[in-house]
């Protein structure tokens, strides 16, 4: 039987869902919606929009209007909308190849403008629909079927790109922590402007064994030991928070936002 | 006639013009010449009447902001040239397997790559058509005059919503920055289309189902209360994707079908001097305007020779070419490109008359004075 949630918020006529056992992409997509519920959205004007890959493929398990997008551009198709619309609360999901690869420059932009959209990248450090390949998130010296020695490439910090670029509110979870990312995405859609969560996600089937991390359960194991809040990280110096995972939320500020801007601009008419 | 609505405009202006007339409240653009105008006035005309006006960070972005606008129901579009339109491929073919309508504008110049900015060019008929991957639907509008543009534009959103498919208007450097006299119509004169809406109560809405007799669903608008789902990939009634050979096959072929069938709806063209004549030019866009001027050099000459242009490129106007080929002797297509069009006019004609091509890709217009000569050589 499928929690009430999953009743409520989920199209159960488009299940099975397409994931792989112990992916951990249902625990963010089952967040998401307990975020909406517990903000008692209007769902019919909540649009889900996302991109390409294995994330990607969360929209159309979800009960709002949904859009499936190309490779990268959930967040440019997502500010047509907010524009076209600026009373729709518009969510996109992504994956750490879709969003910092792909379509990095949407991502940096979209923060610039401090638009009114929530972003929700599953990072699981591996483009996994293709097979296995190394993406802007895996960590140097990991494996990937197109890094077979070992990634000589250097990780990217989605929350400090994001942080930099302009969003007003960053925040970042694992999957071993849903209540953290239920709470990180709640603020962030009570955000008037762009707002970033980063969930750090598990992938047995290629990351995990490219990498020999074990099963799911040693991943979420994994990420529970690696954790560390954000108050807890700043006490600590470079050296020791090496290889740790830092959650909680990592930025807030206040800009304008870019629908008001719009609006703004056409009230002085 | 009201004097107030005459005007001296530009194609590029015109454009615009005549996109707000069709209904237009969003445009999303990236810089680029020789298209630049139709973003610069769209971002100073939408904020004053209510619609919206975005530059996105590059060509690929501004294509899918138009296309998210569309979802939530607003006319949308976007212009580029050569190089920006070969970014936007993906997204257009986006927009026809979702059946999005959007309207692409692309003022042409010499290609390939960075090319010759901005010298005039009609290198991307074949880009038109076929650009990106996939079978798929298009329709593609090329204008030759200032008015035609403002006519053509209007044509295209009303085909983009009747059809829900995106279309394509084809300029070239010519049409898009010359100034000529125009005369705006009342807004009471022109036929404004919209898409067809569902009739159905939400919980009923089947996005990709259509009605006996019909090729083009109902689409209800992002926000409207129908939750439904929109990908790229091949979908079911539902819009929810499938591996099923069966609805893939299905699916495509009405895709191409809502265009093919409707090609005589669709198509527009014109015809100078072609009662008598023994030779017939093909021309389109702006070098349909030296062609013209040859044809009335000729004529003096007691040439025989006149001219059918297309305005409606994407889908060809085959039927009236291949009846064209039946009556003349020899067809000559006229392009600044290699033979794009000729390809697709040979194909038609070729059974029945003699098809040759005039083309150039050095940045310089076709001269009347040239297709003369090339007349005489034929």
């Amino acid at each position: 039987m499928p929690s009430q949630i999953v009743d409520d918020y989920f199209r159960t006529n488009s299940l099975p869902h397409i994931w792989c056992p112990g992916c951990g992409n249902g625990i963010v997509t089952r967040s998401i919606v307990k975020a909406i519920d517990n903000l008692k959205l209007d769902r019919d004007k909540i649009c889900i929009v996302s991109g390409i890959g294995c994330s990607s493929r969360a929209s159309g398990y979800l009960d709002f209007n949904t859009l499936h997008t190309t490779h990268g551009r959930a967040l440019a198709f997502a500010t047509g909308i907010k524009m076209a619309n600026p009373n729709l609360d518009v969510i996109v999901i992504t994956g750490d190849g879709d969003s910092a690869a792909i379509g990095g420059n949407h991502l940096i932009h979209a923060a610039r403008r401090n638009i009114d959209i929530t972003t929700i990248v599953y990072n699981n450090n591996i483009y996994g629909m293709t097979g296995g390949q190394y993406s802007p998130t895996t960590p140097r010296g990991d494996k990937g079927t197109t890094a077979p020695y070992g990634n000589i490439d250097t990780q990217f910090d989605l929350c400090d790109l994001t942080t930099s670029a302009g969003a007003t509110y960053v925040g970042r979870s694992t999957v071993f922590n849903p209540k953290l990312i239920v709470k990180l995405i709640e603020e962030g859609i009570k955000n008037k402007g762009f707002s970033f969560i980063e969930t750090v996600t598990i992938c047995p089937t290629y990351y995990g064994r490219k990498n020999k991390k074990g099963n799911a359960v040693d991943m979420m194991k994994f990420l529970r030991d690696q954790s560390i809040s954000i108050n807890a990280a700043k006490k600590l110096d470079e050296d020791k928070l090496k290889g740790k995972i830092i959650v909680g939320e990592l930025h807030k500020s206040i800009r304008p936002e870019y629908t008001e801007e719009y609006k703004r601009l056409v009230n002085s008419f | 006639m009201k004097r107030g609505n005459i005007k001296l405009m530009q194609g590029n202006e015109a454009c615009v013009e005549g996109a707000i007339a069709a209904g237009m409240r969003f445009y999303s653009g990236y810089p680029i010449t020789p298209s630049t105008e139709i973003a610069e006035i769209s971002a100073a005309k939408l904020p004053r009447i209510g619609g919206k006006f975005i530059q996105m960070e590059d060509e690929i972005a501004s294509i899918g902001a138009v296309i998210g606008a569309s979802l939530t129901g607003l006319k949308s579009m976007t212009a580029t040239s050569g190089p920006g339109f070969s970014l936007k491929q993906e997204n257009i073919g986006y927009a026809a397997m979702a059946e999005v309508p959007c309207v692409i504008v692309d003022v042409q110049r010499g290609g390939p790559s960075t090319g010759l900015p901005t010298s005039p060019a009609q290198g991307d008929v074949m880009q038109a058509r076929w650009g990106t991957h996939g079978d798929h639907p298009i329709i593609a509008l090329s204008p030759y005059s200032v008015k035609e543009t403002y006519e053509i534009t209007i044509e295209a959103f009303n085909l983009s919503e009747r059809y829900r498919t995106p279309v394509i208007i084809l300029m070239d450097e010519v049409i898009a920055h010359m100034r000529e006299k125009i005369e705006i119509p009342d807004e009471n004169e022109i036929e404004i289309v919209d898409r067809l809406k569902p009739k159905d109560k939400a919980e009923d809405y089947n996005p990709y189902e259509i009605n006996d007799g019909d090729l083009v669903p109902a689409m209800a608008s992002f926000g409207e209360g129908y939750r439904y789902h929109v990908t790229g990939l091949v979908h079911d009634i539902n819009g929810f994707p499938t591996n099923d050979s069966k609805i893939a096959e299905s699916l495509i072929n009405r895709l191409t079908k809502k265009v093919e069938e409707n090609t005589q709806d669709i198509v527009k063209y014109d015809e100078y001097f072609l009662e008598d004549a023994e030779i017939a030019l093909i021309a389109y866009g702006g070098t349909a305007r030296s062609v013209k001027s040859a044809v009335d050099m000729a004529r003096k000459e007691n040439i025989k020779v006149g001219m059918f242009r297309p305005i409606t490129i994407w889908p060809s106007p085959e039927k009236q070419i291949l009846e064209l080929a039946k009556t003349v002797k020899k067809i000559i297509v006229v392009e600044m490109n290699l033979g794009q069009y000729y390809l697709e006019v040979d194909r038609i004609a070729k059974k029945s008359t003699d098809v040759y091509k005039y083309g150039r890709v050095n940045g310089e217009l076709i001269t009347p004075d040239e297709i003369l000569s090339y007349i005489k050589e034929v």
